[in-house]
């Protein structure tokens, strides 16, 4: 990649279950604080789940909010929030040459759900569906939202990637802005899953739905009594420029994409494949034209799942041998499985370690499940580093989707 | 069901479908496009609202007759008084 433009990240918003900032999120990370409500779901009863609380009229007239959808009002506050962190003079961007680039699970069930259940309360007749499902349920929805939002005119689209999608849609971006089809993306992963009732199903008629008397221990990826995963809303977008570009604005970088890759398992719709979890996580450090041993953080994909943790851990322990200063780590412990949003979120959790040199651990582990016993993981407490210099961020999801994307510290070699 | 109550009920439609909206100074007689920010899909609100709310249908030739609140209580009185409304 020595020869494509280098990428940077220059601003930063995100909506969290347990933060709205950059800020707040990482001092709950660090301060062991999950936070994981408890809800009720559609024909299900009370489940825990990742719940929220930012604002969506601090950028959103109430109209939109109504028209629209909860991914969208989720996207538009971190896309907002993103471009305030990034220091653009918005007035003066050219909104043709920004792109919207948003990773998502999946869409359109929230609403779909919405409206059968509408429906049903008129004797199923179809003449009381809404005229908003179409806009609403199209698979772009939550990026398009942000461009009728911010007024942008560049290119949007959604990233359908399963979990993986946080990631793909930072590396969709990378690409773009490498290719010069925009000057500037708003990227990252979105997810308003919590809402509908069939993820919900689908993941207890599997064996994969998360559970515990206390929902802030629900979720607890590597420990040998995990039960599944816990699922959550939620938002990380980010603003990515070329390197160039961003110099010459004099913007603050926060972190230099370094590698990616996305391969598929080609196996299994559900079991992930550590043969091609270990390929792709290889061939993204090839790109970054780092060792293992370069990589000082490992964010995992882990989502509490019986033998998904034990197949990450697997590629993990083929790649990361004799690796001291690799430190492993798990975000979901705290906020759940965010969907779309996961990748995304957990890397943003991590970034500030490059200055601050602390890295937050994997929670809720009361007895390490010894197949998920990997050197290097940081454990229910943070542990101080002397350096931070690469994060590698895990994603994987449904279908076989993987998904390797490095970050390094903006300035090292 | 007087045509002032009928203006009140398009009035809480569109407080439900227009949030934003000061709806104190509306002019009944001036169309509602031209002093609220309507566009089609809220019109379309108003129609699945009556719908749902009140069992009144407007046919689609007829959502110029939903114009004003004026307008919107000529053409509504006789449906809701058919609904015995």
């Amino acid at each position: 990649m020595s020869s494509k433009p280098r990428i940077v990240i220059t601003g930063l918003g995100l909506t969290a279950p347990n933060g709205n900032s950059l800020g707040e999120f990482r001092a709950n990370l660090l301060a062991g604080k999950a936070r994981i409500a408890v809800i009720d779901v559609r024909h299900m009863g009370r489940h825990p789940a990742g719940v929220c609380d930012f604002d969506a009229t601090k950028w959103q007239k109430r109209k939109e909010i109504r028209n629209g959808t909860r991914v969208g009002s989720i996207s538009i506050f971190c896309a907002r929030e993103a471009l305030g962190d990034s220091g653009l003079d918005w007035d003066k961007v050219d909104k043709s040459r920004v792109g919207v680039y948003l990773g998502i699970t999946e869409h359109g069930n929230v609403e779909t759900e919405n409206e059968i259940h509408n429906i049903s309360q008129f004797g199923n007749d179809t003449k009381y569906w809404t005229h908003h499902h179409n806009p609403r349920t199209v698979a772009n929805n939550p990026a398009g939202e942000v461009t009728m939002n911010m007024g942008i005119t560049g290119p949007h689209y959604t990233i359908g990637a399963a979990c993986a999608a946080g990631n793909a849609g930072l590396i969709q971006a990378a690409q773009m802005l490498q290719l010069g089809e925009v000057d500037i993306a708003f990227a990252g992963g979105v997810s308003e899953s919590i809402h509908t009732f069939g993820i919900f199903a689908g993941f207890k008629n599997q064996g994969a739905l998360g559970a515990h008397e206390d929902p802030t221990k629900a979720s607890r990826p590597f420990d040998k009594n995990r039960n599944g995963i816990v699922i959550s809303e939620g938002g990380a977008i980010y603003v990515l420029e070329r390197l160039d570009d961003a110099l010459a604005r004099g913007a603050r970088i926060i972190a230099e994409i370094a590698g990616w890759c996305i391969n598929s398992d080609a196996t299994d719709a559900v079991l992930p494949n550590p043969e091609r979890q270990t390929e792709c996580v290889r061939m993204a450090l090839q790109r970054a034209g780092m060792k293992p041993q370069d990589i000082h953080i490992v964010s995992t994909h882990a989502t509490a799942t019986a033998l998904g943790d034990i197949q990450e851990c697997t590629a993990l322990r083929t790649v990361f041998t004799d690796c001291p200063e690799t430190r492993i780590n798990n975000t979901k412990s705290f906020i759940g499985h965010c969907m779309g949003a996961a990748g995304a979120l957990e890397l943003a959790g991590n970034l500030p370690s490059f200055h601050d040199h602390w890295v937050h651990p994997t929670i809720n582990i009361d007895e390490l499940d010894p197949e998920c016993a990997l050197p290097g993981l940081v454990i229910n407490q943070p542990v101080k580093v002397d350096r931070v210099d690469a994060i590698l961020n895990n994603s994987f999801g449904m279908l076989g989707i993987n998904s390797a994307l490095i970050v390094k510290k903006y300035g090292v070699a | 069901m007087t045509k002032d109550d009928i203006k009140q009920v398009v009035l809480d439609i569109i407080a439900d479908i227009a949030p934003d909206e000061d709806l104190t100074a509306v002019k009944p007689e001036v169309r509602l496009r031209d002093q609220l920010s309507l566009d089609s899909m809220d019109f379309l609100d108003i129609v699945m609202e009556l719908r749902k709310k009140h069992g009144i249908e407007v046919p689609e030739a007829d959502y110029v007759q939903l114009a004003s609140l004026d307008s919107c209580a000529e053409y509504l009185h006789p449906k809701f008084e058919a609904k015995g409304k």
